[in-house]
């Protein structure tokens, strides 16, 4: 058994008689006995630190892992790779033992961690001002409609099927039971159908939600979505994926009014789909509706400069039933990683890994459509992940091509059902031409 | 002055502390991927460092904080126990970390094989019959739960039930969760006792009532002694029984949640069951329910059926999905390693010795501090600094100065209902000599508030910065680095 707990038999029977009690029993006089539990819990026999570890040991090893086989599966996660320091500043215990930095003169080594990736993330999605982190990328988006309706009054928003499905159903949960209604706007050639999309927008419409890349790997032209919104007085809301943002537009210089998305690909291991970390950053303009928590920078009464959480009347802790949100605990630990992350790739190494990426995925693209008998399904420009149809039934093509040690791509038509055989695929930095070769082979082969 | 530098100001062009291979597929250019318009203009301003900045950097900043490996941190509702080191270690391993979650259900038994057996443990734990280890965080957890109470209402065709009732101690999570659900909120007072007032309860139960929430021990430490009139008087009117399980802890192997009519609960595997709360995240707040509620609950649930684990989609009447995938897997695989090596046996010492501790710290503080509500306490109390109050002394001002004595701080003025409140609680996992340096801390600084008042309104004197100007902060709100 675990043996966490320090006290001695000894400490106990004295502790015990400075409450003038003589068995821990009493203590629970308050517990009617009609509920007390009479038996045990029924739960396996502990076990020790050496049995436990073998165990777990034991559970993981029926997991494949991405390092075993070669991943070419995306689709909201990604297989990046980790520079050995985010790790080691993540072990360390004054960060990842530490609570809410509700005390900041003793959590000043949080407090401008979440400061500095506040910057980061307004530097690369460029806006005015970022939160502490979210959840994830989902239910930052089904945040940010909540926040897009709290801003402008109304109760509809318009989301785009180029949208990540699970971030759309997301959304659909947040919105159905507060009563905003969520419509959505169909895709053309990979893209939102700007036609269909002018037609659904009008006065009543708090919010049209887009992701770019879209789910499809496909970059979406924002300008002309943000005119369009903007001119019926609604906000833009944009999910993003962080490292393109390296290298393509910032949603902030296209006019978007809210920008959310999944941090995972900055530093935080795939860990079967959590914990992620969700980011959201708005115009100064909306800074007061955003959710979550904020640090700003203030002084000490020595006039040192120093950080704080602030903007705090916006909290439940203090407003209630009136907060912008009730998110309390977020994803910092994992917002910490994204800083680390992008402080080891800087300026320069954000962008080289954007670049090999794409090229990567490129090179697959051609090579899939050229030599291994698929076929390209839109014609618009992609970042790092791209949508073929492959001549085969997916799901057969994905077992085969699993047997050859490969994790294979998404297969989109589990939600579109009209696009049958299509194929997502995700091409990192990490995937060598030589793994990228060897899945043109055996797709090839099929 | 900076003798702290952000990341930013150390930044100097061509410094770099990555390395990444050479491209081994054809150099295209930027603008033969990706049309020109669509291409950034000027770069993000990322900072510029080499590897032994970042990591010096990040060091320093860490010798900031306070994490519960530094020390006895006392923060009443938040369960700052001990966080053993070898579950760190099982959740890295590859086979758990480097698992896609798009992986086929074939590829992924192991990660499918601990959410079930979450699942069962769960559910044996707190006697409920399913749980959905999906929400993110405690508060994700109350919104997922309110949300399959409202489907619930709602599948039945009982759709007028808008109200959900909060005791006025409760925490600020449960009113802002129920308005996340499109709920009315109503509060119910707490009586003398700091329970929640049988004769107010029923007052406002109606045919609107589409549940109660209630923390059991309540956020003043003390157990709901009328549980059970409490749940009849709220299923009698139709309505559900929420459980907010922040304060679990208390009550390990003693009384479970399912056993006192709870319908719906929620857990913070980053509280009780050990899990480290990250500066803030990330937590796990499972949601688990009786059966008759089971279909509401988020999709994918796993599921086993002829020797395989499987994710179950097919739930017409969930809720739907609150977050990607399947929650904070990463936090609930120590949680599991804990209860497994906890057993039935370790989890009853837990609550047993818990509760002890707080009993034990608030025997030594009651002299020297008003204790509103002077009875058996659970797991954590609340005392007041009233007293201290009226020499000029807040409770803020006791709670810096504890700092200069090397602890980390109690919750300050929460429960709303007590003035002056400083919330305490111990865990299991400090020794008899921790809670006696803390009483004598307390007991010192009291002793202080008479004879040197001054010292503790100025405190601290001894962290790496002094007190700040929130109020600066709020007014002018300078929220990130701008060169």
């Amino acid at each position: 058994m675990g043996s966490y707990i320090p006290n001695t038999d000894q400490d106990r029977r004295e502790m015990l008689e400075k409450l003038g009690l003589h068995s821990i029993e009493q203590l629970y006089e308050d517990i009617p006995c009609q509920v007390r539990l009479k038996d045990d819990l029924d739960l396996p026999v502990p076990l020790s630190e050496m049995e436990l570890v073998r165990h777990m040991k034991d559970i993981a090893a029926k997991n494949k892992t991405v390092d075993e086989y070669i991943c070419f599966l995306g689709a909201g996660a990604y297989d990046r790779y980790i520079p050995s320091v985010v790790k080691h500043v993540l072990v360390r215990q004054e960060f990842y033992t530490a609570y809410t930095p509700y005390q900041p003169e003793i959590s000043q080594g949080t407090l401008q961690a979440i400061f500095e990736y506040q910057t980061m993330m307004c530097e690369l999605t460029g806006m005015d001002v970022a939160n502490a982190s979210m959840y994830d990328g989902a239910s930052a988006l089904a945040e940010a409609v909540c926040m897009a309706c709290q801003a402008t009054g109304r109760e509809k928003a318009l989301i785009a099927r180029s949208v990540h499905p699970q971030s759309r159903e997301v959304v659909y949960t947040y919105s159905r039971f507060r009563g905003i209604k969520v419509h959505e706007v169909g895709y053309d050639d990979g893209r939102v159908d700007i036609q269909e999309l002018k037609r659904l927008v009008s006065d009543d419409v708090a919010a049209v939600v887009v992701q770019t890349p879209n789910f499809f790997g496909i970059i979406e032209m924002l300008d002309e979505i943000a005119e369009v919104v903007h001119h019926f007085g609604g906000l833009l809301v944009v999910s993003v994926n962080p490292v393109s943002l390296a290298v393509l537009k910032s949603p902030g210089s296209c006019g978007a009014d809210i920008v959310v998305g999944e941090g995972q690909s900055l530093g935080n291991p795939l860990n079967f789909g959590g914990p992620y970390l969700g980011f959201m950053a708005t115009t100064q303009k909306l800074m007061r509706r955003m959710p979550g928590r904020i640090v700003g920078q203030t002084v000490d009464l020595s006039g040192n400069r120093a950080f704080v959480l602030t903007l705090q009347t916006r909290e439940q802790h203090i407003r209630r039933e009136k907060a912008t949100s009730n998110i309390c605990s977020n994803q910092a630990l994992n917002a910490l990683a994204a800083t680390v992350y992008l402080s080891v790739l800087g300026r320069e190494g954000l962008k080289e890994v954007a670049l090999l990426s794409m090229r990567k995925a490129h090179y697959a693209f051609e090579k899939l459509i050229s030599e291994a008998g698929c076929s390209s399904m839109f014609p618009a420009p992609f970042f790092d992940e791209f949508l073929v149809k492959v001549p085969v039934p997916v799901e057969e093509l994905n077992r085969a091509l699993l047997d050859h040690g490969i994790i294979g791509g998404y297969a989109v038509e589990k939600d579109y059902p009209e696009l049958q055989g299509g194929w997502l695929v995700a091409v990192t930095e990490k995937r060598t031409r030589e793994e990228i070769d060897a899945l043109i082979r055996e797709v090839g082969r099929l | 002055m900076k003798e702290r530098p952000l990341i930013f100001e150390m930044s100097k062009s061509g410094r770099k502390a990555y390395s990444l291979p050479h491209c081994d597929v054809p150099q295209l250019a930027l603008e033969e991927m990706v049309p020109r318009e669509c291409l950034r203009e000027e770069d993000a301003r990322l900072p510029e460092v080499s590897e032994v900045d970042v990591v010096r950097h990040f060091t320093r900043l860490s010798q900031l904080n306070y994490g519960v490996d530094s020390g006895f941190y006392p923060l009443g509702s938040c369960t700052m126990k001990y966080n053993p080191k070898v579950n760190e270690d099982v959740a890295a391993l590859a086979g758990f970390t480097q698992v896609h979650p798009q992986q086929p259900a074939e590829t992924v038994q192991g990660c499918l094989e601990i959410l079930y057996r979450m699942d069962r443990l769960l559910s044996e734990i707190t006697g409920m019959d399913r749980f959905s280890l999906q929400p993110a965080a405690g508060a994700h957890g109350e919104m997922t739960g309110l949300m399959i109470i409202k489907a619930y209402h709602q599948h039945r065709g009982d759709v007028k039930r808008n109200k959900i009732i909060v005791p006025d101690s409760a925490h600020g999570t449960n009113p802002a969760s129920a308005a996340m659900v499109g709920f009315d909120v109503v509060e119910v007072k707490s009586n003398d006792r700091g329970e929640v007032d049988l004769e107010a309860l029923k007052a406002v139960v109606d045919d609107t009532t589409a549940g109660l929430m209630l923390t059991n021990p309540n956020t003043l430490g003390l157990f709901e002694g009328n549980i059970l009139e409490i749940a009849d008087i709220v299923h009698k009117a139709g309505g559900l029984l929420y459980y907010d399980g922040a304060n679990m802890n208390a009550i390990l192997g003693m009384v479970r949640p399912g056993d006192m009519g709870f319908d719906v609960v929620h857990l913070n595997l980053h509280k009780t069951f050990s899990t480290p709360h990250g500066g803030g995240g990330p937590g796990s707040g499972p949601v688990g329910v009786k059966e008759e509620l089971e279909p509401f609950l988020p999709v994918p649930m796993v599921v086993f059926k002829d020797g395989r684990y499987y994710l179950d989609y097919d739930r017409p009447l969930s809720i739907g999905r609150v977050k990607s995938f399947y929650g904070n897997f990463g936090v609930v695989v120590k949680a599991y390693a804990y209860i497994m090596s906890m057993g039935a046996e370790g989890l009853k010492k837990v609550s047993e010795s818990a509760v002890l501790n707080a009993n034990y710290l608030m025997e030594r503080l009651k002299e020297h501090y008003l204790v509103p509500y002077n009875r058996r306490c659970m797991h954590e109390f609340v005392i007041s600094a009233q007293r201290q109050k009226e020499k000029g002394v807040s409770a803020l001002d006791i709670a810096k100065r504890l700092m200069d004595f090397g602890f980390h701080p109690p919750t300050m003025y929460f429960p709303l209902i007590v003035k002056e409140a400083l919330m305490i609680e111990p865990t299991e996992t400090e020794s008899k000599e921790t809670l006696d340096a803390f009483a004598d801390a307390l007991i010192e600084i009291a002793r202080e508030v008479e004879e040197q008042p001054e010292k503790i309104k100025g405190a601290p004197h001894t962290t790496p910065v002094r007190r700040l100007d929130e109020a600066k902060a709020a007014r002018n709100p300078v929220l990130r680095w701008n060169p």
